[in-house]
């Protein structure tokens, strides 16, 4: 036995075919925490049962917000970290993104509490979910080899294709998580069809070795083209671009809306993480294969999405569509990123932005649009007149968010929208002109249905049912407080947001 | 070269997949579809690993198995769920949502 272990080993060694890579554990240590916090989540569900019911999502979100302070050390380290040749890379940008998904799921979390407690829901199942997708998020902003971001993408998508299910008797529900599962797994299907072809061009699944193997083309471009082409359509479906977005207003009106929030913000910043890492390091090369595949689908996604949400007369829905117009403002700074490293940079830090002020507008208002349900039982834009004279605080609070999501100064949304056009307009080609004008008529559309939400709640009189004041828990109010003074700060004091964002992708290692 | 035929196999794979997916209405069948494109992928993988000589193909084969499995399980588990609710699996007629 013991000489069977040895010679084992003695082939191992003789053949010098395995040795541990060195492991950073300071790198890992956000993604260890959510791990560890998920696990314990877990345990003290398991011990102690329904005793433990009453403090799990407090839990929850003290476990989200552990994991910010490796960041926070790493970030003073500011010493870029690089693990597994290349693969896993911890510098200024994949930490503000980690901040960003961990606070999002912290805010999230708020979200939950009232709603999950209250449903009958499976509770610590459902933070385990949550917690287990952050992570996945949280890893992809690292991720800089095909297998990792593949890997970081399953780990994040498949929880949250549960979470979508989540209300299992409910039809509507159900519907929203088969849509959501099958969409997702057939857009990851594709994706990996692209990935292997660009394996196998590039011999290569890290993204640098990548972008030095097919930047000069040569002899493969088809396939290269494909594979390239593959890979973007996979994450169109992912950050629910057109004409790839048919399962977003399905899965988001069915999914219970605390999901739908994570799902209209992290699960769609992922997406687009993962995105600007694949185009800006492994496919930079060959910009004359996605810059023009990205233009068209932001050009469709915001068209479409606008034109789409004007007539809507559910206000998820109608933030789904508003979301597919959001996700085409975000995609249009890639369309010019090809056009140099200075572009490219300008391109990246214009996303993160958009993501970052995105993430706080957009979870406030999926905030408000809780609140209100919580009373009126429904998600019909009836339910937001007159809103103003029953609660006036959430009508005001509601139309920051709304305005921001409309671009109008000074909130954050018109920072947002303006860091797009300058990166757009700074690309000094024509297709980046023609981009910033569709982006600009498209501001101008969107007003037309924003508008809408809130002259039915500053005009019109309350529907006859929902008369009395909407009452709001407090955990709910604390989140609203947070995105509400977040949304007002990016936008008065825009260079908060600037300090964080000016990261780049390319700076580090090539 | 062999590796023609490898490749030719997976695409033809991946396209009866991909028909699969948009053709088919029942669950399961649609499930079994996206089974055939993530195998396509793996035949790629593989072929690809072995022509250059590069392990990271294999390993990439593998992980897609493994997580081609847990998605599986959820898919299975969801499509379950909907049989309970409905005793019907027909995608065609889930459409409770439109607009």
């Amino acid at each position: 036995m013991i000489d069977a272990f040895s010679s084992a080993f003695g082939l191992l060694a003789s053949s010098g075919a395995f040795e541990r890579p060195p492991i950073d554990w300071h790198a890992v240590a956000p993604e260890l925490c959510l791990l560890g916090g998920g696990a314990l989540l877990t345990l003290i569900d398991v011990i102690w049962l329904e005793k433990g019911r009453s403090i799990t999502s407090a839990l929850a979100g003290i476990v989200m917000l552990i994991p910010l302070i490796p960041i926070l050390t790493l970030a003073i380290d500011s010493e870029d970290r690089s693990m597994f040749k290349g693969a896993f890379v911890v510098d200024k940008y994949s930490l503000i993104i980690k901040a960003l998904f961990l606070l999002s799921g912290y805010l999230v979390v708020l979200l939950s509490t009232n709603y999950i407690a209250e449903g009958e829901y499976w509770e610590n199942e459902y933070y385990g979910m949550l917690i287990s997708s952050v992570l996945g998020m949280v890893l992809m902003a690292s991720a800089r080899d095909l297998i990792t971001i593949f890997v970081a993408l399953e780990l994040l998508s498949i929880p949250a294709y549960l979470l979508a299910a989540w209300r299992k008797k409910d039809h509507k529900s159900n519907e929203a998580g088969l849509k959501y599962y099958l969409m997702g797994v057939f857009a990851s299907a594709i994706m990996l069809y692209g990935m292997s072809l660009i394996f196998g061009v590039s011999g290569s699944t890290i993204l640098e070795e990548i972008n030095e193997s097919i930047a000069s083309g040569g002899a493969n471009t088809p396939v290269i083209t494909l594979g390239i082409t593959f890979v973007i359509i996979g994450f169109g479906f992912k950050v629910s671009a057109f004409p790839f977005h048919t399962w977003a207003p399905d899965t988001y009106e069915g999914a219970p809306t605390p999901v739908t929030a994570f799902l209209a913000v992290a699960s769609k910043a992922a997406g687009f993480v993962a995105l600007m890492n694949l185009v800006v390091i492994g496919f930079i090369g060959q910009e004359d294969v996605f810059q023009p595949l990205i233009w068209i689908l932001a050009a469709l996604s915001m068209t479409a999405g606008n034109v789409m949400a004007l007539r809507q007369t559910n206000i998820v829905r109608l933030m789904a569509y508003s979301g597919i117009a959001q996700a085409g403002f975000m995609l249009a700074p890639l369309a010019v990123a090809g056009e140099g490293p200075a572009i490219a940079d300008k391109a990246v830090s214009a996303v993160v932005t958009y993501l970052v002020i995105y993430a706080a507008m957009n979870i406030g208002a999926f905030g408000i649009i809780l609140a209100v349900s919580r009373k009126t039982k429904s998600a019909d834009l009836e339910s937001y007149n007159g809103l103003f004279r029953t609660s006036p605080s959430l009508a005001i609070v509601m139309t920051v968010f709304l305005a921001s999501l409309a671009g109008i100064p000074p909130l954050g949304g018109w920072y947002a929208k303006f860091s797009v056009f300058t990166s757009l307009t700074s690309a000094s080609t024509n297709w980046g002109y023609g981009l910033a004008v569709v982006a600009a008529i498209n501001a101008v559309i969107a007003f037309g249905y924003y508008g809408k939400i809130a002259m039915r709640m500053w005009v019109e009189d309350p529907h006859e049912t929902h008369v009395g004041e909407v009452k709001v828990p407090v955990s709910l109010l604390t989140a609203l407080v947070l995105t509400a003074g977040t949304t007002i700060a990016f936008g008065v004091a825009p260079g908060i947001v600037t300090h964080f964002t000016d990261v780049s992708l390319i700076a580090f290692g090539g | 070269m062999l590796l023609v035929q490898f490749l030719l196999l997976s695409s033809v794979l991946f396209c009866i997949g991909i028909y699969g997916v948009l053709a088919r209405k029942n669950g399961v069948m649609v499930l079994m579809s996206i089974e055939l494109i993530l195998n396509a992928v793996n035949i790629n993988l593989v072929a690809f690993g072995t022509m250059t000589n590069n392990i990271a193909g294999e390993v990439f084969a593998l992980f897609v198995i493994a997580i081609a499995a847990a998605e599986v399980g959820v898919g299975l588990a969801i499509v379950l769920l909907i049989f309970r609710n409905r005793s019907s699996v027909d995608l065609s007629s889930i459409d409770s949502m439109k607009g």
